[in-house]
Protein backbone atom coordinates (compact mmCIF):
# COMPACT_ATOMS: atom_id res chain seq x y z
CA UNK A 1 0.00 0.00 0.00
CA UNK A 2 1.60 3.10 -1.24
CA UNK A 3 0.24 6.65 -0.15
CA UNK A 4 1.84 8.78 -2.77
CA UNK A 5 -0.75 10.42 -4.20
CA UNK A 6 -2.54 11.26 -0.95
CA UNK A 7 1.16 13.36 -0.42
CA UNK A 8 0.63 15.14 -3.51
CA UNK A 9 -2.64 15.87 -2.91
CA UNK A 10 -1.87 17.18 0.78
CA UNK A 11 0.90 19.36 -0.66
CA UNK A 12 -1.52 20.75 -3.25
CA UNK A 13 -4.21 21.71 -0.71
CA UNK A 14 -1.80 24.10 0.99
CA UNK A 15 -0.41 25.65 -1.91
CA UNK A 16 -1.08 28.72 -4.40
CA UNK A 17 -3.55 27.46 -7.36
CA UNK A 18 -2.05 26.80 -10.15
CA UNK A 19 -4.65 28.82 -12.26
CA UNK A 20 -4.69 32.23 -12.74
CA UNK A 21 -8.01 33.98 -10.96
CA UNK A 22 -9.24 35.67 -14.80
CA UNK A 23 -10.63 38.06 -15.39
CA UNK A 24 -10.30 39.23 -11.83
CA UNK A 25 -6.24 38.73 -12.39
CA UNK A 26 -5.77 39.31 -16.55
CA UNK A 27 -3.38 37.43 -18.25
CA UNK A 28 -0.33 38.65 -18.56
CA UNK A 29 0.97 37.47 -22.57
CA UNK A 30 4.68 36.92 -23.36
CA UNK A 31 6.42 39.20 -25.62
CA UNK A 32 6.65 36.63 -28.68
CA UNK A 33 3.20 35.93 -28.59
CA UNK A 34 1.37 36.30 -31.80
CA UNK A 35 -1.91 37.71 -30.79
CA UNK A 36 -2.91 39.73 -33.93
CA UNK A 37 -1.46 41.65 -37.13
CA UNK A 38 -0.83 44.93 -36.84
CA UNK A 39 -0.35 47.85 -39.52
CA UNK A 40 1.66 50.55 -39.43
CA UNK A 41 -0.01 51.88 -42.83
CA UNK A 42 2.17 55.22 -42.95
CA UNK A 43 5.65 53.18 -44.00
CA UNK A 44 3.41 50.46 -46.14
CA UNK A 45 4.94 50.90 -49.36
CA UNK A 46 1.74 48.58 -50.92
CA UNK A 47 4.48 46.20 -52.63
CA UNK A 48 1.81 43.09 -51.99
CA UNK A 49 4.48 40.26 -50.69
CA UNK A 50 2.38 39.86 -47.19
CA UNK A 51 -0.63 38.80 -49.43
CA UNK A 52 1.48 36.88 -51.21
CA UNK A 53 3.16 34.85 -49.02
CA UNK A 54 0.36 34.65 -46.62
CA UNK A 55 -0.95 30.82 -46.24
CA UNK A 56 -4.51 31.62 -45.66
CA UNK A 57 -5.06 34.13 -47.93
CA UNK A 58 -6.42 36.70 -45.29
CA UNK A 59 -4.96 39.92 -46.88
CA UNK A 60 -5.61 41.68 -49.41
CA UNK A 61 -3.28 44.66 -50.92
CA UNK A 62 -5.11 47.36 -53.46
CA UNK A 63 -2.49 48.87 -54.53
CA UNK A 64 -4.09 51.48 -56.85
CA UNK A 65 -6.59 52.41 -53.98
CA UNK A 66 -4.00 52.57 -51.35
CA UNK A 67 -5.83 49.73 -49.47
CA UNK A 68 -4.44 47.15 -46.95
CA UNK A 69 -7.14 44.76 -45.85
CA UNK A 70 -7.19 41.57 -43.50
CA UNK A 71 -10.09 39.13 -43.05
CA UNK A 72 -9.55 38.30 -39.41
CA UNK A 73 -11.38 35.22 -39.57
CA UNK A 74 -9.27 34.16 -42.26
CA UNK A 75 -6.08 35.02 -40.48
CA UNK A 76 -3.88 31.82 -38.93
CA UNK A 77 -1.62 34.00 -36.98
CA UNK A 78 1.50 32.34 -38.34
CA UNK A 79 3.42 35.89 -38.55
CA UNK A 80 4.47 34.62 -41.88
CA UNK A 81 3.21 38.65 -43.28
CA UNK A 82 5.38 40.01 -40.48
CA UNK A 83 7.98 37.87 -41.48
CA UNK A 84 8.37 38.89 -45.12
CA UNK A 85 7.46 42.79 -44.20
CA UNK A 86 10.40 44.32 -46.12
CA UNK A 87 9.49 47.57 -44.10
CA UNK A 88 8.75 46.27 -41.31
CA UNK A 89 5.58 47.92 -41.14
CA UNK A 90 3.80 45.09 -39.85
CA UNK A 91 3.91 43.30 -36.25
CA UNK A 92 2.42 41.41 -34.36
CA UNK A 93 -0.27 42.50 -31.08
CA UNK A 94 -0.21 40.78 -28.27
CA UNK A 95 -4.02 41.29 -28.14
CA UNK A 96 -6.12 38.95 -30.02
CA UNK A 97 -8.97 40.36 -32.64
CA UNK A 98 -12.34 39.85 -30.84
CA UNK A 99 -14.71 37.12 -31.58
CA UNK A 100 -17.76 37.70 -33.86
CA UNK A 101 -20.14 35.82 -35.33
CA UNK A 102 -19.38 38.30 -38.41
CA UNK A 103 -16.51 37.41 -40.81
CA UNK A 104 -14.70 40.74 -39.96
CA UNK A 105 -12.77 42.52 -42.62
CA UNK A 106 -10.81 45.48 -41.21
CA UNK A 107 -9.04 47.80 -43.90
CA UNK A 108 -6.23 50.37 -43.88
CA UNK A 109 -6.43 53.09 -45.88
CA UNK A 110 -3.65 55.00 -46.96
CA UNK A 111 -3.47 58.51 -47.07
CA UNK A 112 -2.19 60.63 -49.46
CA UNK A 113 0.57 63.37 -49.31
CA UNK A 114 -1.71 66.43 -49.81
CA UNK A 115 -4.65 64.31 -47.86
CA UNK A 116 -2.15 63.99 -45.33
CA UNK A 117 -1.04 68.23 -45.25
CA UNK A 118 -4.28 69.48 -45.56
CA UNK B 1 -20.39 -20.62 -27.27
CA UNK B 2 -22.06 -17.06 -25.38
CA UNK B 3 -24.10 -15.38 -28.18
CA UNK B 4 -22.33 -12.89 -30.19
CA UNK B 5 -23.15 -8.94 -30.43
CA UNK B 6 -22.13 -6.18 -31.88
CA UNK B 7 -21.41 -2.55 -29.71
CA UNK B 8 -20.28 0.24 -31.50
CA UNK B 9 -17.61 2.26 -29.50
CA UNK B 10 -16.95 5.96 -31.20
CA UNK B 11 -16.50 7.97 -32.66
CA UNK B 12 -18.20 10.16 -29.82
CA UNK B 13 -16.70 8.51 -26.33
CA UNK B 14 -16.28 10.42 -23.07
CA UNK B 15 -12.77 8.85 -23.40
CA UNK B 16 -11.77 9.38 -26.57
CA UNK B 17 -9.71 12.28 -27.38
CA UNK B 18 -10.25 12.28 -31.09
CA UNK B 19 -12.53 10.23 -32.66
CA UNK B 20 -12.12 6.79 -34.12
CA UNK B 21 -14.63 4.23 -34.27
CA UNK B 22 -14.60 0.47 -33.62
CA UNK B 23 -17.01 -2.20 -33.99
CA UNK B 24 -16.33 -4.48 -30.99
CA UNK B 25 -17.90 -8.38 -31.29
CA UNK B 26 -18.36 -9.27 -28.18
CA UNK B 27 -19.11 -12.54 -26.26
CA UNK B 28 -20.62 -11.61 -22.62
CA UNK B 29 -17.70 -8.72 -21.51
CA UNK B 30 -15.15 -10.87 -23.76
CA UNK B 31 -13.67 -8.37 -26.97
CA UNK B 32 -13.45 -11.50 -29.94
CA UNK B 33 -12.75 -9.05 -32.67
CA UNK B 34 -11.79 -4.93 -33.17
CA UNK B 35 -13.07 -3.55 -36.53
CA UNK B 36 -11.81 0.04 -36.82
CA UNK B 37 -12.58 2.47 -38.86
CA UNK B 38 -11.45 6.61 -39.74
CA UNK B 39 -12.15 9.18 -41.61
CA UNK B 40 -14.08 11.04 -39.36
CA UNK B 41 -11.55 14.32 -39.04
CA UNK B 42 -10.11 14.04 -42.76
CA UNK B 43 -9.50 17.80 -44.09
CA UNK B 44 -7.28 17.02 -46.96
CA UNK B 45 -4.01 18.78 -46.08
CA UNK B 46 -1.69 16.48 -48.65
CA UNK B 47 -4.15 17.86 -51.62
CA UNK B 48 -3.50 21.39 -50.13
CA UNK B 49 -0.13 21.08 -51.74
CA UNK B 50 -1.74 21.92 -54.87
CA UNK B 51 -2.95 25.30 -53.89
CA UNK B 52 -0.38 26.64 -51.59
CA UNK B 53 3.49 26.92 -52.67
CA UNK B 54 5.99 24.83 -50.75
CA UNK B 55 6.94 27.53 -48.04
CA UNK B 56 3.52 28.28 -47.05
CA UNK B 57 2.69 24.81 -46.68
CA UNK B 58 4.94 24.87 -43.72
CA UNK B 59 2.25 26.54 -42.29
CA UNK B 60 0.07 23.74 -43.64
CA UNK B 61 1.94 21.00 -42.50
CA UNK B 62 2.51 21.87 -38.72
CA UNK B 63 -1.49 21.97 -38.62
CA UNK B 64 -1.46 17.80 -39.50
CA UNK B 65 -1.41 17.99 -35.16
CA UNK B 66 -1.66 19.71 -32.23
CA UNK B 67 0.50 18.11 -30.59
CA UNK B 68 3.54 17.02 -32.18
CA UNK B 69 2.73 20.65 -34.52
CA UNK B 70 6.75 21.39 -34.09
CA UNK B 71 7.56 18.00 -35.17
CA UNK B 72 5.57 18.29 -38.32
CA UNK B 73 7.23 21.49 -39.60
CA UNK B 74 10.16 19.89 -38.42
CA UNK B 75 10.07 16.75 -40.64
CA UNK B 76 9.11 18.95 -43.71
CA UNK B 77 11.54 21.66 -43.80
CA UNK B 78 14.32 18.99 -42.84
CA UNK B 79 13.07 17.05 -46.14
CA UNK B 80 12.97 19.95 -48.46
CA UNK B 81 16.71 20.84 -46.85
CA UNK B 82 17.33 17.26 -48.36
CA UNK B 83 15.93 18.26 -51.93
CA UNK B 84 17.93 21.77 -51.60
CA UNK B 85 20.60 19.58 -50.25
CA UNK B 86 21.53 22.59 -47.60
CA UNK B 87 22.82 22.48 -44.18
CA UNK B 88 21.48 24.24 -41.49
CA UNK B 89 23.44 26.28 -38.89
CA UNK B 90 24.34 24.22 -35.91
CA UNK B 91 22.19 26.42 -33.96
CA UNK B 92 19.00 25.90 -35.48
CA UNK B 93 19.66 22.12 -35.09
CA UNK B 94 19.86 22.58 -31.59
CA UNK B 95 16.96 24.96 -31.29
CA UNK B 96 14.82 22.80 -33.17
CA UNK B 97 16.32 19.88 -31.20
CA UNK B 98 15.30 21.65 -28.08
CA UNK B 99 11.52 22.64 -29.06
CA UNK B 100 11.36 18.63 -30.31
CA UNK B 101 12.37 17.10 -26.56
CA UNK B 102 9.61 20.01 -25.21
CA UNK B 103 7.07 19.18 -27.90
CA UNK B 104 7.72 15.24 -26.55
CA UNK B 105 7.45 16.36 -23.03
CA UNK B 106 4.12 18.04 -23.29
CA UNK B 107 2.82 15.03 -25.32
CA UNK B 108 3.71 12.70 -22.72
CA UNK B 109 2.44 14.28 -20.11
CA UNK B 110 -0.80 14.63 -21.54
CA UNK B 111 -1.05 11.53 -22.72
CA UNK B 112 -0.17 10.14 -18.93
CA UNK B 113 -3.14 12.51 -18.03
CA UNK B 114 -5.67 11.16 -20.42
CA UNK B 115 -4.88 7.81 -18.97
CA UNK B 116 -5.33 8.70 -15.94
CA UNK B 117 -8.70 10.34 -17.04
CA UNK B 118 -9.21 6.47 -18.54
CA UNK B 119 -8.87 4.43 -15.35
CA UNK B 120 -11.36 7.27 -13.74
CA UNK B 121 -8.34 8.85 -11.82
CA UNK B 122 -9.20 12.13 -12.13
CA UNK B 123 -7.07 14.44 -9.67
CA UNK B 124 -4.29 12.10 -11.20
CA UNK B 125 -5.20 13.80 -14.34
CA UNK B 126 -5.39 17.61 -13.55
CA UNK B 127 -1.74 16.80 -11.64
CA UNK B 128 -0.26 15.58 -14.94
CA UNK B 129 -2.07 18.67 -17.11
CA UNK B 130 -1.17 21.21 -14.46
CA UNK B 131 2.64 20.15 -14.95
CA UNK B 132 1.61 20.40 -18.57
CA UNK B 133 0.73 24.02 -18.73
CA UNK B 134 4.09 24.81 -18.05
CA UNK B 135 5.51 23.22 -21.33
CA UNK B 136 2.61 25.33 -22.75
CA UNK B 137 4.13 28.71 -21.13
CA UNK B 138 7.56 27.89 -22.37
CA UNK B 139 6.55 27.57 -25.92
CA UNK B 140 4.43 30.35 -25.72
CA UNK B 141 7.47 32.31 -24.56
CA UNK B 142 9.75 31.27 -27.08
CA UNK B 143 7.63 30.85 -29.94
CA UNK B 144 4.88 32.97 -29.26
CA UNK B 145 2.33 30.16 -29.64
CA UNK B 146 0.69 27.36 -27.03
CA UNK B 147 -0.25 24.72 -29.74
CA UNK B 148 0.98 25.72 -32.96
CA UNK B 149 4.56 27.66 -33.22
CA UNK B 150 5.47 28.49 -37.33
CA UNK B 151 9.05 28.90 -36.10
CA UNK B 152 10.36 26.10 -38.60
CA UNK B 153 11.53 27.38 -41.99
CA UNK B 154 13.39 26.17 -45.12
CA UNK B 155 16.67 26.45 -43.93
CA UNK B 156 16.70 26.86 -40.23
CA UNK B 157 13.99 28.61 -37.40
CA UNK B 158 12.44 32.03 -37.52
CA UNK B 159 13.16 32.42 -33.57
CA UNK B 160 16.45 32.42 -31.15
CA UNK B 161 16.24 31.05 -27.31
CA UNK B 162 18.39 33.57 -25.52
CA UNK B 163 20.69 32.13 -22.99
CA UNK B 164 18.48 33.98 -20.13
CA UNK B 165 15.50 32.54 -21.82
CA UNK B 166 17.34 28.86 -22.17
CA UNK B 167 18.23 29.07 -18.27
CA UNK B 168 15.05 30.31 -16.96
CA UNK B 169 13.53 26.87 -18.93
CA UNK B 170 16.39 24.78 -17.23
CA UNK B 171 15.35 26.34 -13.82
CA UNK B 172 11.48 25.37 -14.51
CA UNK B 173 12.43 21.54 -15.39
CA UNK B 174 14.49 21.18 -12.46
CA UNK B 175 11.50 22.21 -10.41
CA UNK B 176 9.04 20.09 -12.62
CA UNK B 177 11.61 17.01 -12.60
CA UNK B 178 11.20 16.72 -9.37
CA UNK B 179 7.39 16.56 -9.25
CA UNK B 180 7.08 14.51 -11.69
CA UNK B 181 9.18 11.76 -10.08
CA UNK B 182 6.82 12.33 -7.75
CA UNK B 183 3.88 11.72 -10.13
CA UNK B 184 5.05 9.00 -11.96
CA UNK B 185 5.64 6.87 -8.68
CA UNK B 186 1.54 7.28 -8.43
CA UNK B 187 1.47 5.64 -11.91
CA UNK B 188 4.27 3.08 -11.24
CA UNK B 189 3.44 2.17 -7.51
CA UNK B 190 -0.21 2.94 -6.87
CA UNK B 191 -2.17 -0.24 -5.93
CA UNK B 192 -5.35 0.82 -8.04
CA UNK B 193 -3.63 1.97 -11.21
CA UNK B 194 -1.27 -1.01 -11.10
CA UNK B 195 -4.69 -3.62 -11.09
CA UNK B 196 -6.27 -1.26 -13.93
CA UNK B 197 -2.67 -1.51 -16.24
CA UNK B 198 -0.74 -4.65 -15.09
CA UNK B 199 -0.90 -7.90 -18.09
CA UNK B 200 -3.58 -5.71 -19.71
CA UNK B 201 -2.94 -5.80 -23.65
CA UNK B 202 -0.07 -7.78 -23.83
CA UNK B 203 2.08 -7.74 -27.12
CA UNK B 204 4.91 -9.56 -27.42
CA UNK B 205 8.06 -8.58 -29.34
CA UNK B 206 7.19 -10.85 -31.97
CA UNK B 207 3.99 -9.39 -32.57
CA UNK B 208 5.26 -5.71 -32.36
CA UNK B 209 7.52 -6.16 -35.33
CA UNK B 210 4.79 -8.73 -37.64
CA UNK B 211 2.41 -5.69 -37.04
CA UNK B 212 4.41 -2.94 -37.01
CA UNK B 213 4.34 -1.45 -33.64
CA UNK B 214 6.54 2.09 -33.65
CA UNK B 215 7.39 4.62 -30.91
CA UNK B 216 6.86 3.72 -27.30
CA UNK B 217 4.26 0.78 -28.70
CA UNK B 218 7.39 -0.76 -29.58
CA UNK B 219 9.62 -0.34 -26.97
CA UNK B 220 7.34 -1.32 -24.50
CA UNK B 221 7.76 -4.49 -26.16
CA UNK B 222 11.73 -4.70 -25.47
CA UNK B 223 12.73 -3.36 -29.44
CA UNK B 224 15.62 -1.11 -28.77
CA UNK B 225 14.51 1.07 -31.68
CA UNK B 226 14.23 4.89 -31.56
CA UNK B 227 15.13 7.36 -34.61
CA UNK B 228 16.77 9.97 -33.49
CA UNK B 229 19.43 7.23 -32.99
CA UNK B 230 19.66 8.16 -36.78
CA UNK B 231 21.22 11.32 -35.87
CA UNK B 232 19.21 14.37 -37.16
CA UNK B 233 18.79 17.66 -36.06
CA UNK B 234 21.42 17.74 -32.84
CA UNK B 235 20.93 14.15 -31.70
CA UNK B 236 24.18 12.95 -33.16
CA UNK B 237 26.10 14.72 -30.35
CA UNK B 238 23.52 14.20 -27.68
CA UNK B 239 24.21 10.96 -25.89
CA UNK B 240 20.41 8.74 -25.67
CA UNK B 241 20.19 5.10 -24.96
CA UNK B 242 16.34 4.33 -25.97
CA UNK B 243 13.81 3.63 -22.74
CA UNK B 244 12.80 0.58 -22.71
CA UNK B 245 10.27 -2.06 -20.83
CA UNK B 246 10.17 -5.70 -21.81
CA UNK B 247 7.02 -6.56 -19.51
CA UNK B 248 4.86 -6.24 -23.12
CA UNK B 249 1.53 -4.70 -21.34
CA UNK B 250 0.08 -1.41 -20.76
CA UNK B 251 2.00 -1.01 -17.50
CA UNK B 252 4.88 -1.25 -19.61
CA UNK B 253 3.94 1.37 -22.58
CA UNK B 254 3.35 3.46 -19.44
CA UNK B 255 6.61 2.85 -17.57
CA UNK B 256 7.82 3.74 -21.18
CA UNK B 257 6.56 6.86 -21.64
CA UNK B 258 7.53 7.55 -18.14
CA UNK B 259 11.26 7.07 -18.51
CA UNK B 260 11.17 9.23 -22.08
CA UNK B 261 9.96 11.98 -20.38
CA UNK B 262 13.40 11.76 -18.12
CA UNK B 263 15.05 11.34 -21.05
CA UNK B 264 13.95 14.42 -22.49
CA UNK B 265 14.98 16.53 -19.81
CA UNK B 266 18.36 14.88 -19.97
CA UNK B 267 18.41 15.80 -23.45
CA UNK B 268 17.37 19.54 -23.49
CA UNK B 269 19.91 19.86 -20.19
CA UNK B 270 22.39 18.58 -22.55
CA UNK B 271 21.02 20.25 -25.64
CA UNK B 272 21.73 23.54 -23.43
CA UNK B 273 24.80 23.11 -22.46
CA UNK B 274 26.14 22.48 -25.64
CA UNK B 275 24.39 24.71 -28.34
CA UNK B 276 26.68 26.80 -30.02
CA UNK B 277 26.26 30.65 -30.84
CA UNK B 278 25.97 31.94 -34.18
CA UNK B 279 23.15 32.73 -37.04
CA UNK B 280 20.35 30.75 -37.12
CA UNK B 281 19.17 30.18 -40.59
CA UNK B 282 20.38 30.27 -44.29
CA UNK B 283 19.07 31.48 -47.41
CA UNK B 284 17.44 29.06 -49.52
CA UNK B 285 17.08 30.55 -52.82
CA UNK B 286 15.24 29.01 -56.00
CA UNK B 287 12.47 26.21 -56.16
CA UNK B 288 13.08 22.72 -55.18
CA UNK B 289 13.56 19.84 -57.72
CA UNK B 290 13.83 15.90 -57.06
CA UNK B 291 12.23 13.69 -54.09
CA UNK B 292 13.24 12.67 -50.43
CA UNK B 293 12.47 10.65 -47.70
CA UNK B 294 12.72 11.48 -43.90
CA UNK B 295 12.20 9.82 -40.67
CA UNK B 296 11.88 11.68 -37.68
CA UNK B 297 11.16 10.21 -34.03
CA UNK B 298 7.95 11.88 -33.02
CA UNK B 299 6.04 11.47 -29.38
CA UNK B 300 4.43 8.82 -30.48
CA UNK B 301 6.73 6.90 -32.89
CA UNK B 302 8.28 6.82 -36.57
CA UNK B 303 6.64 9.32 -38.86
CA UNK B 304 7.89 8.95 -42.25
CA UNK B 305 7.66 12.07 -44.79
CA UNK B 306 8.02 11.47 -48.56
CA UNK B 307 8.37 14.68 -50.41
CA UNK B 308 8.75 15.16 -54.37
CA UNK B 309 9.35 18.31 -55.72
CA UNK B 310 9.13 19.04 -59.65
CA UNK B 311 11.24 22.61 -59.66
CA UNK B 312 8.62 24.89 -59.20
CA UNK B 313 7.08 27.03 -56.62
CA UNK B 314 4.23 24.49 -55.86
CA UNK B 315 5.50 20.53 -54.47
CA UNK B 316 3.84 17.52 -56.63
CA UNK B 317 3.61 15.32 -53.36
CA UNK B 318 3.70 15.17 -49.61
CA UNK B 319 2.85 12.16 -48.38
CA UNK B 320 3.22 11.75 -44.52
CA UNK B 321 3.09 8.26 -43.11
CA UNK B 322 2.34 8.85 -39.45
CA UNK B 323 2.98 7.06 -35.93
CA UNK B 324 -0.54 6.04 -35.31
CA UNK B 325 -1.61 4.64 -38.65
CA UNK B 326 1.18 1.57 -38.11
CA UNK B 327 0.01 1.52 -34.48
CA UNK B 328 -3.62 0.78 -35.66
CA UNK B 329 -2.43 -2.77 -36.56
CA UNK B 330 -1.23 -3.40 -32.54
CA UNK B 331 -4.27 -2.37 -31.29
CA UNK B 332 -6.60 -4.31 -33.01
CA UNK B 333 -4.43 -7.35 -31.97
CA UNK B 334 -3.93 -6.20 -28.42
CA UNK B 335 -7.82 -5.56 -28.04
CA UNK B 336 -8.65 -9.17 -29.28
CA UNK B 337 -9.31 -11.18 -26.03
CA UNK B 338 -9.63 -8.47 -23.88
CA UNK B 339 -12.36 -7.26 -21.22
CA UNK B 340 -14.63 -4.63 -22.73
CA UNK B 341 -13.71 -2.48 -19.66
CA UNK B 342 -10.53 -2.19 -20.72
CA UNK B 343 -10.71 -1.36 -24.45
CA UNK B 344 -10.43 2.43 -23.41
CA UNK B 345 -7.27 1.78 -21.73
CA UNK B 346 -6.10 -0.23 -25.13
CA UNK B 347 -6.78 2.12 -27.22
CA UNK B 348 -5.43 5.37 -25.07
CA UNK B 349 -2.03 2.98 -24.38
CA UNK B 350 -1.30 3.48 -28.51
CA UNK B 351 -1.80 7.24 -27.75
CA UNK B 352 -3.89 7.74 -30.81
CA UNK B 353 -3.71 10.75 -32.56
CA UNK B 354 -6.04 10.56 -35.31
CA UNK B 355 -6.06 14.05 -37.05
CA UNK B 356 -2.43 12.90 -37.67
CA UNK B 357 -3.22 9.94 -39.14
CA UNK B 358 -6.65 10.97 -41.50
CA UNK B 359 -4.90 14.97 -42.20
Amino acid sequence: MSFDFSRIAIKNLFSKPATCNYPAEPRKYPERYRGSVKINIDNCIMCGLCQKKCPANAITVDRDGKTWSIERMACVQCESCVVNCPKKCLSMEQQYSEPSADKTRDSFVQQTKEEAEA
Amino acid sequence: MAKRSVIPFGPQHPVLPEPIHLDLVLEDEKVIEAIPSVGFVHRGLEKLIEKRDFNQYQYVIERTCGICSFMHGMSYCETLEKIFDVDIPDRAKYLRTIWAEMSRLHSHLLWLGLLADAFGFESLFMQSWRMREKILDMFEASTGGRVIFSVNKVGGVLKDMGRDMLNSFIETFDDMEESISALSKVFLNDVTVNSRLRGVGVLTREEAVSLGAVGPMMRASGIDIDTRLLGYEAYKDLDLDPVISTECDSYARCQVRIGEIFQSFNLIRQAVAKIPDGEIAVQVKGAPKGEAFNRVEQPRGEAIYYIKANGSMYLDRCRVRTPTFTNLQPLIKTLQGCQYADVPILILTIDPCISCTER
